[in-house]
Order: C-alpha cells, then sequence, then structure tokens
C-alpha cells in the first residue's frame, strides 16, 4: 500500500481493510479492501443484498464487524466523528414523530453540542441556511408528517449539510425522489465535492452512475472492483456483480455518457 | 358535598403525581413503540419485589425499588435477546417472557408470603385509598404518605432526566441510527429510560396497581399524540392529562362509590375517545369533514376541468349544460346540482340559462390542477 505522500495522489478519506461483517454466521461483507479517495463523489453500486448499506454502517461503526478495520481521513471513526455526515435511507425513521422540519435539520449539529447543551439561536441559523440550501426554508415550520418523498430527502440533506463535514455518507439519497429533486440532490453533492469533501453515496439506478459519479464500488458481498468510473464502470465488471442480470447496460458506446451529464455550475 | 378531608386531599395528590410520572415516560415509550413493554415491565417487576422483600422484610424499603427496577431491565434485556435471535418477534418475545416472571412472582408470593400485605388484589388494582395510612416520618416530623414522598422522588428523577436529555431522548427516539453515528448511545439512553420506566412503575405499582400503570403510561401519550406535533407540547400535554385522569377519576369514584384505580382507568379510555372523536385535524369529526369538503372541492376542480376543455369550441355548448354533466362526469342529477351550487358560491362557475361559464378564477383553478 502506498501512501498518498509517495504517490501524490489526494490523500484517502476512507479506507477499508479486510472488512468483513457477519450477521449470525451469514456474512454480508466478505474481506473488503476499499480505498475512497479524498475529494471524490463515490457511489456504491450492486444488487440487492449485496452489502451496501451494511458497508456504509461499518464505516460508521454501528454494525461490529467480524474482522477488518476502517479509517476516515487516517484515524478511527471514533476521533474523526466529528468529521463525518450521515444520510440514513429515508424510510428508516418514523415521519409521524412530532417534530419540525427545522427540529430535523438541527439535529445534525447536535453532534457538535455534545451531551445536555441544547440548540442555540447559532444552531437554529446554521439549519435555517441549510434547509435554504435545499429550497425547504419555507418548510421549516412544518410538521413532517406533511412532507413528500423528495422534500423528506431534502431535509435529511440538510441536516447532513449542518453536521459541516469532510466525509458524507449517504444511504441511497435518491430513493423516491421526483426528477426535479434528484436534479438539485445532484448539485447539491457536486457543490459539495467542489468544496473539497468527499461523498459517498449508496446508488440503485445503473444508468445515472457515469452522470452523477467520478468514483464507484461495485460490491456484491465481495467487492467486484473500485475505481474511477470511466475505469472500472463496464460491462464485464457490472456482470460480475449483478450475474447475468444486466441487460439495461447496453449503453451507446458511441455517445460518451459524460455528453448528458449535468453541467456544472461552475 | 366537595368538601376534602386531609386524607382524601393525599389520595387525589398522589394519585395526580403517579399519574403525570407515568404520564412523561410514557411519551418516549409510545414514540419508541413500545407501548407493550410498559405492561411487560409491570407485570415482571413482581418477582423482584417479592425476592427484594424476602430479603429486607420491609415492603416500604427503597431497596425494593431497586430490586423491582433491576428485574424491568432485565426484563427488557430478555425481550430483546429473545429477539434478536430472530426466532421470536418482539411482541410475541414480551408475551413469553412477562407471563413467565410474573407468575414466579405469584407462586412466590402464594407459597411463601400469604400473611403479608403483598396479595394479588393490590398488585393487579393497588389500593389507593390506604395510602395515608402508611406515613413517612424524617427526625420525627411527618412528611406525608409514603407513596406520596416516593412518587414525587421519582417525578422529581423522571423531570430531570427529561429536561437533561431531552435532546438526545429525542435524537435516538427519532433516529437511533444518527445518534449513533454522532457518539450518543442509544443503547445507552434506552436502558436509562427503561431503568425510569421500571422505577416509575414500582413507585405507581404500591398506589394503583399494575394495570392502571399500564393505562398511565399508555394512555396520556396516545391522547395527546392525537393533539399535537411537537414533542414538548406532547409532553406537556401528556402531563395535563395526567393531571384529568386522576382528579376525574377520583370524582368519578366518589360518585358511584368505585374503585379510584379502576375508575381512573376509565377514565383514561374515556379522555381518549374524546380526543379520538374531536382532535381538531385528527380526530375522526374532523376527518369526516375534511373528506366531506375535499368531495366536493374535487367535484368543482372536474367540473372546471371539464368546462375549460370545452371552452371556446363548439362543443361547448352541449357540453356545458347542468344536465349535460350527468352523462359526461357521470353525476347523477342531485349530485350534479349540488356541485354546481358549490362551485357557483366558490365563485369558479356562473350559471345562465341552464348554460354554466367558467369565472377568471375557475380557469385558473382548472389549470392550475391539470399542471400538477
Amino acid at each position: 500500500m502506498m501512501t498518498s505522500a509517495e504517490t501524490g495522489q489526494p490523500p484517502v478519506a476512507i479506507a477499508v481493510r479486510d472488512l468483513t461483517v457477519a450477521y449470525n454466521d451469514q456474512p454480508v461483507l466478505w474481506d473488503i479492501d476499499l480505498d475512497v479517495p479524498a475529494g471524490v463523489l463515490m457511489a456504491i453500486v450492486g444488487p440487492n443484498g449485496a452489502g451496501k448499506t451494511t458497508l456504509i454502517k461499518a464505516v460508521l461503526n454501528l454494525v461490529r464487524p467480524a474482522a477488518g478495520s476502517v479509517e476516515i481521513l487516517g484515524q478511527s471513526y471514533r476521533q474523526s466523528r466529528d468529521k463525518v455526515g450521515y444520510v440514513p435511507q429515508r424510510g428508516s425513521v418514523d415521519w409521524d414523530f412530532p417534530t419540525s422540519v427545522l427540529d430535523v435539520v438541527q439535529m445534525g449539529r447536535y453532534g457538535a453540542l455534545g451531551w445536555i447543551r441544547r440548540p442555540g439561536p447559532r444552531d437554529r441559523e446554521l439549519a435555517l441556511q441549510a434547509l435554504e440550501k435545499v429550497s425547504m426554508r419555507d418548510f421549516a415550520d412544518r410538521q413532517i408528517s406533511q412532507l413528500s418523498g423528495g422534500q423528506q430527502q431534502r431535509v435529511f440533506l440538510a441536516r447532513a449539510l449542518v453536521q459541516d463535514a469532510q466525509v458524507y455518507l449517504m444511504d441511497e439519497p435518491f430513493q423516491g425522489v421526483d426528477a426535479t429533486t434528484e436534479r438539485a440532490i445532484i448539485t447539491l453533492l457536486k457543490d459539495l465535492r467542489t468544496a473539497g469533501k468527499t461523498v459517498v453515496c449508496v446508488h440503485h439506478d445503473l444508468q445515472t452512475v457515469p452522470d452523477y459519479f467520478d468514483w464507484v464500488a461495485l460490491l456484491n458481498v465481495r467487492k467486484i472492483a473500485s475505481g474511477p468510473v470511466s475505469e472500472v464502470y463496464n460491462d464485464t465488471n457490472l456482470r460480475l456483480a449483478y450475474g447475468g442480470r444486466v441487460a439495461f447496460l447496453s449503453r451507446d458506446s458511441a455517445a460518451p455518457a459524460t455528453a448528458q451529464s449535468v453541467p456544472e455550475e461552475d | 358535598m366537595l368538601s376534602l378531608t386531609a386524607g382524601q386531599m393525599e389520595v387525589q395528590i398522589v394519585a395526580i403525581v403517579v399519574a403525570v410520572a407515568c404520564a412523561l415516560v410514557g411519551v418516549f415509550l409510545v414514540l419508541r413503540q413500545m407501548a407493550m413493554m410498559s405492561d411487560a415491565i409491570t407485570h415482571s417487576i413482581l418477582p423482584g419485589i417479592v425476592v427484594a422483600f424476602f430479603l429486607v422484610q420491609d415492603l416500604s424499603s427503597p431497596f425494593l425499588i431497586i430490586a423491582a427496577a433491576a428485574t424491568g431491565v432485565l426484563t427488557v434485556s430478555l425481550v430483546e435477546l429473545l429477539n434478536r435471535t430472530r426466532l421470536v418477534r418482539e411482541d410475541a418475545a414480551i408475551g413469553i417472557v412477562f407471563p413467565a416472571l410474573f407468575s414466579i412472582g405469584v407462586i412466590l408470593i402464594a407459597r411463601f408470603a400469604g400473611g403479608i400485605h403483598l396479595d394479588l388484589d393490590v398488585v393487579l388494582l393497588g389500593e389507593i385509598a390506604f395510602v395515608p395510612f402508611n406515613r413517612t416520618t424524617l427526625f420525627g416530623v411527618d412528611l406525608g404518605p409514603t407513596a406520596l414522598v416516593m412518587m414525587t422522588i421519582i417525578l422529581i428523577i423522571n423531570l430531570l432526566f427529561i429536561t437533561l436529555f431531552y435532546k438526545e431522548l429525542k435524537l435516538a427516539t427519532f433516529d437511533a441510527g444518527l445518534a449513533a453515528a454522532l457518539g450518543f448511545s442509544p443503547a445507552l439512553i434506552h436502558y436509562g429510560l427503561m431503568s425510569l420506566v421500571s422505577v416509575t412503575a414500582v413507585g405507581a405499582f404500591d398506589a394503583v396497581g399494575a394495570i392502571l400503570v399500564v393505562a398511565l403510561i399508555v394512555g396520556p401519550p396516545v391522547t395527546s399524540y392525537l393533539l399535537t406535533d411537537r414533542l414538548w407540547v406532547m409532553l406537556a400535554l401528556s402531563a395535563g392529562i395526567g393531571v384529568l385522569i386522576a382528579v376525574s377519576g377520583y370524582w368519578m369514584a366518589r360518585g358511584l362509590d368505585a374503585s379510584i384505580a379502576g375508575s381512573m382507568a376509565t377514565m383514561t379510555g374515556v379522555i381518549f375517545m374524546v380526543a379520538y372523536l374531536l382532535a381538531p385535524g385528527r380526530g375522526l369529526i374532523a376527518l369526516a369533514f375534511r373528506r366531506r369538503r375535499q368531495r366536493w372541492e374535487f367535484a368543482g376542480t372536474m367540473l372546471a376541468i371539464h368546462l375549460l376543455n370545452h371552452e371556446g369550441l363548439p362543443s361547448a355548448e352541449q357540453e356545458n349544460r347542468v344536465d349535460h354533466l350527468q352523462e359526461h362526469l357521470n353525476w347523477d342529477s342531485d349530485f350534479a346540482e349540488r356541485a354546481v351550487r358549490h362551485a357557483e358560491r366558490h365563485q369558479t362557475v356562473v350559471r345562465q340559462n341552464r348554460h354554466l361559464y367558467l369565472t377568471e378564477k375557475g380557469r385558473q383553478r382548472a389549470r392550475e390542477a391539470i399542471v400538477r
């Protein structure tokens, strides 16, 4: 393993070493080695049950690995916790919980506040700014059960934004959102990358991977491949990850995938 | 008639303190979808109380509370242990664990404690009316009924815990994953809360019995959940409803000369039903009204779209007649007449000799509906 100093490459944001996670004796992730360079926008793709969510949870120390280790920005998760933002699956929480949009976004500040201390005017202001970035400021006082799926996802993103992290881990941020929200989210993610953040998303839509992401990991219990999308995102690897079930990948090779990409803001 | 003796006043105050203490912890149990865990805890603490009683031979010893609380936490752990094996679901696990522990308590009492105050009626229903007879004195000063002193301390602990860890409780309840990722151990918060529920249950148990404890832990939160969508309001409302249950239950018992605990449990149900029917926004009546209104609003929109589609076309002459709505929108003549009247009232449509014309407002509404 070369260090970044030797190669002159950007430092590694997430380094996963020999990670194995098992539920009872059923392995969900087998011996994963994965380097996520700092400053990339990375997709984790793979079929259902491939362990994508588990990988994110293992990085966040939410599941206990049977073997292996994870380092974030060269430190253990415990040490680098305040540099990591997390967007769980939208369906993982109860949206009938009695609280407002602003309150949910402020939860992103709880890590910085620590135990017992309550959010103050500054936290409120940061939360409102984050809501502004996802075009949800007008919804600040709404009860969260009144939101559509796309709005819920924006609120979760705003909550991650107020964490002001270096590394973001997102579990299916595009799940069940409409096209407008999808565009808004990808613009936001690209802005984060421009700002030097590292963003890792569990992603399901194989078609949009080349447009949205510059780095990809293909997963199916084992790691199939990882690296720049232009190098590793090909039929061979997809077939390895998904078995023979990938008919959809007959992308027109004459038209480079980047031709359809969302124009960057800058 | 409404005058109370000092003893009756004390009974009433104990009922209030018990109800508020239960209602506060209940909010988090209900939001965590663990309402039935209160049933498990209130029953399974019995063997804890019995064993502790054998050890200290004193029913009012604080050691009993600690032992019972430990049994409560043990219950929660056992349920979770069973649940984690993935062989038994949580509700079934609760159904296995608490009757097992409760029945051990029942056998212990029947076999070894027949002669003492620990009898099963009291366990299930409590006897709050006898509360004033068992008093606590400190340095010769009468502090009041033991149950009141105990429950006041427990209420203060609950208030402190919820006030201090409000933010942590909220986060761990809403999104345990993020709580863990941010370094707030959800397990610690969970067991903290469960200990609190156990302690509250033991304290309340002696005064009001196991069944009313469940009613007081679950009833006020589910009622207030219908009335608000803010957590702190839900906590305050739950406490308020607890007070209401205590007072109204007490007076109902007095009026009917019935069991106070039973009357309080009944009032819990009555108050829930009233909220269920009348709650603004979520109650049955509000829902029925909203559905009715939406029905007419939808009919009005359909009418506006129909008129807009034919506006300015030769077919308009035919299509915009009231009696044609039956054919074209599948409305019977009565419904069509009422829908048109509703639309006229809302100024989206005007009627001139049986012909209908869209107003500017109606046109706009139809266009908006189509675009969406």
